[in-house]
């Protein structure tokens, strides 16, 4: 629970500098220079895969040693993890705030071992140890106890994708003086972390929340989570070639990335299958209702916005025009909301309430302003999506297509496609009423009860 | 799905699939960085200076605003071609360059984008500059599409 908690108020903060920045883009100058934007966007960044990160492990610590039957290995090494971990992760974050980052740098001995000031990686040499360390114990934590009980598909796939995370994780610490193998190696970080081990991690956290909603029978629901998960690496491996076409590789990477990523929508739209069909062949009305609402959402919006999105400028004759561009940004937003904002909120809105001893959920009231939330948020962020796509749309067309000397500067096109960018600050606007409304639903008492089940048995899982 | 495919089936072409996509993603790796990389980065002409230069670009987090071959944030220009679109190639010419625009920083033109003054050394822009220089000659594919990246 402290985890998710943890989690939630550090979602609230990335979605506070996530406006701070969004006003950059058009007033320049604010808060310059106490918070340049090189600063809020580290802090948003960071923040992001933190607080995904800690949703990982409170949802781990959650279903693992539920899906094994038997307790959790060590409760102690789990809060002693949490605090490491929080500890750090406010220390850095802090650092980031107050303390010029070359100066970060050097306090925090950068020049034994330079691995920071790389995009998401910019965290000092030290934290990156400490993240390791958390990680580790916390992947020993969770394989101690799936080992001694009951051996699951969710369980395996979930573990899985653990240990990849935290293998993929070490090529963090490796920053060579060629910044054309930095780059390709910094990939085997950024990508393979979230095109790759994070959806067999969103599977598993799926999977288990089906089962419980819907009552559908295991193995079903494991056929599919291992149909899923071989489609995202036999796709999402190679596919890491979309990250190789401008950056040094030589040029087979144009066809073999352009091939894969085509394929790399696939496992989201089986994911969506998956929901959908799982849904119909419900044994249960669960009286948690919204917990199935993010359930179904993660699966359309991951597919919107990772495989839809990323699919429009994945092809390397596509991309050559819009790489680095708004559109990147666009794809960006829509695909971390959708798949891994979604698959955390969606695992706190069915465990949260359990924890709290509310078995069958939160009570109406409740559920209905989480509903608000999810519809809030979710439509703020396609049409967040939708205008930095129009800037993208516009910045291409003004300073990409045309021949040099006739194309515009980078500065003078963003002039240009200010508007977009006033249109997304006023999304985002929306999308923190909507986080607001979602928080306030967790301060609404009472519960739902086994009668609110309108069909078939309610039966006592939790 | 028809009830034929079974479970062991999916997990096999999981397990199958995934074990032979990591081994061939490995091998191109390896043909990447073992016999086409050398030729297209021009890692003969990296100089110490250069070295020096990328540490600089990280010590400062340049990349937290602009984009180096496409990467990055987006909220500053591409810098991967600079050398080409401020130095128009010639090394003096940008270095005065680099050495001029970085103590004219900030600008505090009201409602402008403002870059932070980094209080570099001489010294340090140069090697600023010899990294950036260096970066424009890696073979990218001819990205950017033209000079404004």
């Amino acid at each position: 629970m402290p985890y998710f908690v943890f989690a939630l108020i550090l979602f609230a903060g990335q979605i506070v500098f996530g406006l701070i920045l969004g006003l950059q883009y058009v007033v320049g100058d604010f808060l310059f220079p106490e918070i340049p934007f090189n600063v809020a966007r580290m802090v948003h960044t960071n923040l992001l895969i933190v607080w995904l990160l800690f949703g990982f492990m409170g949802a781990s610590y959650y279903l693992v040693p539920e899906e094994a039957q038997t307790e959790l290995y060590s409760p102690l090494l789990a809060r002693i993890m949490f605090w490491i971990f929080a500890v750090t992760g406010t220390l850095t974050i802090l650092g980031y705030l107050f303390v010029d980052y070359a100066t970060l740098a050097d306090l925090t001995l950068n020049k034994l071992w330079p691995t920071m000031g790389r995009e998401f990686l910019e965290q000092p040499t030290v934290v990156k140890l400490g993240i390791l360390v958390v990680i580790v114990g916390f992947i020993f934590n969770i394989m101690m106890t799936a080992l001694k009980g009951r051996k699951t598909v969710i369980n395996i796939v979930l573990v899985t994708g653990l240990i990849g995370l935290a293998l993929l994780w070490l090529f963090a610490f490796y920053n060579p003086g060629n910044l054309a193998t930095d780059k390709y190696f910094w990939w085997f970080v950024v990508h393979l972390w979230v095109e790759g081990v994070w959806e067999l991690i969103m599977g598993a956290i799926l999977a288990y929340v089906l089962i419980k909603i819907t009552g559908v029978d295991r193995e079903v629901i494991e056929k599919w989570l291992y149909v899923i998960i071989a489609m995202a690496l036999i796709s999402g491996i190679i596919g890491t070639g979309h990250h190789f076409f401008w950056i040094g590789p030589p040029e087979y990477w144009l066809w073999l990335g352009s091939v894969f990523s085509a394929l790399e929508p696939l496992p989201f739209f089986m994911m969506v299958l998956f929901a959908f069909n799982m849904v119909n062949r419900r044994r249960r009305n669960h009286p948690n209702k919204v917990a199935l609402l993010w359930a179904m959402g993660t699966t359309v919006m991951a597919f919107l916005g990772a495989g839809v999105w990323g699919f429009l400028h994945s092809l390397a004759p596509v991309n050559y025009f819009t790489h680095g561009s708004q559109i990147t940004a666009a794809h960006g937003h829509m695909a971390f909301y959708g798949a891994y904002v979604m698959i955390v909120l969606t695992i706190i809105s069915y465990a949260m309430p359990i924890m709290r001893g509310r078995p069958y959920g939160n009570s109406n009231t409740a559920q209905i302003l989480e509903m608000w939330g999810f519809w809030l948020m979710t439509i703020s962020m396609v049409f967040i999506t939708l205008f930095l796509t129009g800037a993208g749309i516009l910045q291409v067309w003004l300073q990409r297509i045309p021949e040099s000397g006739d194309a515009l500067s980078y500065m003078a096109t963003q002039d240009q496609i200010a508007i977009f960018y006033w249109a997304r600050l006023v999304s985002g606007c929306f999308f923190m009423a909507g986080l607001v409304i979602y928080l306030g639903s967790f301060f609404i008492k009472g519960q739902a009860t086994a009668a609110d089940e309108v069909r078939g048995p309610a039966t006592l899982d939790s | 799905m028809a009830e034929r495919f079974t479970k062991s089936m999916a997990r096999n072409i999981y397990v199958g699939g995934s074990t032979f996509f990591i081994l061939l993603f490995l091998v191109l790796t390896f043909d990447t960085q073992s016999r086409a990389m050398p030729e297209r980065d021009n890692r003969d002409q990296l100089t110490e200076q250069v070295e020096h230069g990328k540490h600089i670009w990280e010590q400062n987090n340049c990349i937290g605003c602009h984009s180096l071959l496409g990467e990055g944030a987006y909220f500053a220009p591409e810098l991967a071609n600079v050398f080409l679109r401020r130095g128009v190639g010639d090394s003096d010419v940008f270095k005065a360059y680099m050495n001029a625009w970085m103590n004219a920083m900030p600008t505090n033109v009201p409602g402008r984008r403002q870059m932070p003054q980094f209080n570099l050394t001489d010294e340090e822009i140069d090697a600023l500059a010899a990294f950036l220089e260096w970066t424009s000659k890696i073979n990218t594919n001819n990205w950017p599409p033209n000079v404004e990246g």
